[in-house]
């Protein structure tokens, strides 16, 4: 199978299936706040600490135990399907924390079966982008896998559609900002990864293959650091990629799950 | 009741057991057990695995000091079926299987107390779910180059429904390398039992039929090279069966 996008694979949450759009016609059919599902389906994947600040913020950290030096491979995670929203959809806030952290990432959709792709022709296997929001707790030990920061429902916000990678340009030059409550709290790029999304998907696929509809998230401009944007409950995050679009989500309080361990 | 998944004649078949060498699939075909690809038994959605989850695995660390459990997470991409092949790269020094009681959930879980958990277990597998020491780094440590690798995550024979297994905590479960026993337990001794573990994991994401809990691996893994037949039995669930293969076979 091959994922095909031709302008702007929206899924209007009205509907019963995406639709390939014009961009103009994608975004009619979001106007007045109307809601989006994710227009695929498969897995998103993220990189941690891809940005060298994010690793500069730890400092001399990095070198002492638990991490014992500055890490060599990837350090991928998995954003499971209980995560995943469309466009709209509300985060809920676990009761127990003040605020979600934003995490503003561009999304590459895995257009065709992706295994052992070298850097040089890595672009040809995305189809597409999107915005993704990686929402995290914030948490400042990397040792262990953060399921319970990273994973809870409703922390991967994704959409509001995908955008051909013919009309994106560039994915390592797109501007990125992060609005909560339309205050804009963060001004950043897709510029400057340690691994730029080519070599990312080519030392990814050395060992995992990924599929037409997977996302791979090409990294964060942070991570769980000071400067990135937090949204409290009743608050409205929007992230905004160049050429890609711009993905909006309220953040809403939860009530304690009876019985639940949190 | 227990059931495979396998690939026969061109299609995917749920299948049952016949006797002790044919599967019945479902529209009555009866086929020998080497005429089919088993494929893992069920169509798994969210892959959460546990580390450091057996009692004389965890003894050497300072017991108790495990506040919550070591769990992870692995994309669909690393299963495959009873009978497979699994990669060890050649540059490796050190590959190890791990037989573990896979728990399928059945039906949705947010928010579950321990005293309800079981009644969202579906049923049970086996996995094997390989390490490659060599990739650990500590960084969302184990991360997926050691634990998500193509081919590394095998699980059969048979989807078990819960139903059948009256004790899931009292059952013997080993590895053989080559006929020859090199790990031995049993799953009374996990730290955090299934009912914990449910609960754990449900107080933060809801689990969704299909969702498949690894629940970690007793003491005893040896490295396993090329040519190796690795069996993981757990009893009452299944046996099994896992080559290794080395990287010629991927022509790298």
């Amino acid at each position: 199978m091959r994922l095909l996008i031709e302008d702007t694979l929206v899924h209007p949450a009205d509907a019963p299936l995406p639709r390939d759009l014009p961009a103009v016609r994608a975004g009619a059919a979001l106007a007045d706040g109307r809601r989006a599902e994710i227009p695929v389906s498969g897995t998103v994947y993220g990189v941690l600490h891809n940005a060298p600040s994010a690793l500069a913020a730890l400092g001399d950290k990095i070198h002492a135990a638990p991490y014992k030096g500055a890490p060599k491979a990837p350090v991928l995670y998995i954003k499971p399907r209980n995560t995943r929203i469309g466009h709209g959809a509300a985060i809920p806030l676990p009761p127990q924390a003040p605020a979600v952290l934003v995490g503003a990432a561009l999304g590459a959709v895995i257009g065709r079966t992706a295994c052992r792709v070298s850097p040089g022709e890595a672009m040809d296997f995305i189809a597409g982008y999107t915005v993704v929001n990686d929402v995290t707790l914030p948490h400042e030990e990397f040792y262990r896998p953060a399921l319970r920061q990273r994973i809870r429902d409703g922390f991967c916000p994704v959409g509001p559609w995908v955008r051909a990678a013919r009309h994106v340009g560039d994915p390592g030059a797109l501007e990125v900002r992060v609005w909560v409550d339309d205050e804009l709290r963060l001004q950043t790029s897709t510029r400057g990864f340690l691994r730029p999304l080519p070599q990312l998907l080519a030392d990814v696929t050395d060992f995992m293959t990924l599929q037409p509809g997977d996302i791979l998230l090409t990294g964060l401009p942070w991570t769980g650091g000071f400067d990135t944007p937090q949204a409290r409950a009743g608050q409205r995050v929007a992230i905004e990629i160049e050429n890609v679009g711009r993905l909006e989500n309220p953040v809403v309080a939860t009530c304690p799950a009876p019985g639940g361990a949190a | 009741m227990r059931t495979a998944r396998v690939a026969y004649a061109g299609a995917v078949h749920i299948a049952t057991p016949q006797d002790d060498t044919r599967l019945r699939l479902a529209d009555g075909r009866l086929v020998a057990h080497d005429a089919v690809v088993w494929l893992p038994p069920f169509e798994a959605g969210t892959i959460i695995a546990l580390g450091l989850n057996y009692a004389e695995h965890a003894k050497e660390l300072s017991f108790g000091a495990q506040q919550e459990p070591l769990a992870f997470l692995k994309g669909p991409g690393a299963l495959i079926g009873h009978r497979g092949q699994t990669r060890r790269p050649a540059d490796v020094a050190f590959m190890h299987y791990e037989c573990e009681l896979a728990v399928v959930i059945g039906r949705s879980a947010a928010g579950v107390s321990r005293a309800d958990a079981m009644r969202h277990v579906a049923g049970y597998t086996v996995a094997n779910d390989y390490a490659i020491r060599d990739y650990l780094e500590n960084w969302y440590r184990p991360n997926l180059r050691v634990k998500n690798r193509d081919t590394c995550t095998v699980l059969g024979p048979w989807f078990v429904d819960a139903g059948d297994v009256p004790d899931p905590h009292a059952l013997d479960l080993r590895t053989m390398v080559n006929g020859t026993v090199t790990q031995r337990g049993n799953t009374r001794d996990m730290v955090f039992d299934i009912p914990a573990l449910i609960e754990y994991l449900s107080g933060f994401m809801t689990l969704a039929p299909g969702d498949v809990i690894l629940t970690g691996t007793p003491d005893g893994v040896v490295d396993v090279q090329p040519g190796d037949e690795v069996v993981t039995e757990i009893d009452g669930i299944g046996r099994l069966v896992n080559t290794i293969v080395g990287d010629d076979v991927f022509h790298r």
